[in-house]
């Protein structure tokens, strides 16, 4: 299981601000290690974000996005005290959900 | 007739749900994290220019705009690693941001679906292999739209 990820919501104003910062190497698949062998892709292809069941966000990732991916949006709506939950799965099959409270 | 139609419907309906609950128990699928799992537009981040990249998207040439804007993007970023990218929409309808880099290996980094009461706002990083215009393209109400960025790369981003 990958390392959890860090995640900040904040209510600005009538919104609620998501800021996620993930754990994943994000190989590119283009990449040679030091015996010229090619590194095999390893990225996280989807995300989602949830807020009361209701999916806020959702995205298709490909290799172009850095390592430790940084993604941030903010929706319409969410009181303190909710929850919000990220999920991402990478194109392993492996996937992590983490869920941060609204502040 | 329409009874039977009906009846096929809750039998086909029916059937779909013991298939998922199979694979549910089987512990391919958690119904929290099943959103996530969607599905993953491989012919899109296959492409190489614009062109192949909107008609993946089963899209048409997309029209530049001048609604669309950039914000935390550097003009000159000096680790192709990690470049910040924001970009805001203010088409109305607007359904999805997708974020391309012209001469990464392929183009497509990332695309983002936009619900209705989110902010069409979105900012992340990217790699990028050289200097190279970074598109931001649009979809609102079925329509395509795109505004590009030039970003200037001290040190590329793919190499070892």
């Amino acid at each position: 299981m990958a390392d959890p990820m860090r995640i900040r919501a904040n209510v600005v104003g009538d919104a609620t601000e998501v800021k996620v910062l993930m754990n994943h190497e994000m190989e590119t698949g283009l990449r040679k290690d030091a015996q010229g062998k090619a590194i095999p892709a390893w990225f996280i292809q989807n995300v989602a974000a949830t807020h009361n069941g209701k999916t806020v966000l959702s995205a298709q990732w490909g290799p172009g996005v850095s390592k430790n991916p940084f993604l941030s949006f903010k929706f319409k709506g969410g009181a303190k005290g909710e929850k919000v939950l990220i999920s991402w799965t990478d194109n392993k099959g492996d996937k992590r959900t983490d869920e941060a409270t609204i502040a | 007739m329409n009874m039977n139609v009906k009846r096929r419907e809750a039998l086909k309906t029916g059937g779909s749900v013991t298939l998922f609950a199979l694979i549910a128990a089987a512990g391919w699928a958690i119904p929290r994290e099943a959103k996530a799992a969607d599905s993953w537009n491989k012919a899109a981040f296959d492409t190489k220019t614009m062109d192949e990249t909107t008609k993946a998207l089963g899209g048409s040439t997309p029209v530049s705009s001048k609604d669309i804007t950039f914000f935390q993007t550097p003009d000159i970023a000096e680790n192709g690693a990690v470049v910040p990218i924001g970009v805001t929409s203010t088409i109305p309808k607007t359904e999805s941001i997708a974020i391309l880099i012209d001469k990464n290996p392929n183009m497509v980094a990332a695309m983002f679906d936009i619900p209705a009461g989110t902010e069409p706002s979105i900012s992340t990083r990217v790699k990028m292999a050289q200097t190279s215009n970074v598109f931001a393209l649009v979809k609102a109400d079925g329509k395509y739209y795109v505004a590009s960025k030039e970003v200037k790369v001290t040190l590329g981003g793919c190499g070892g």
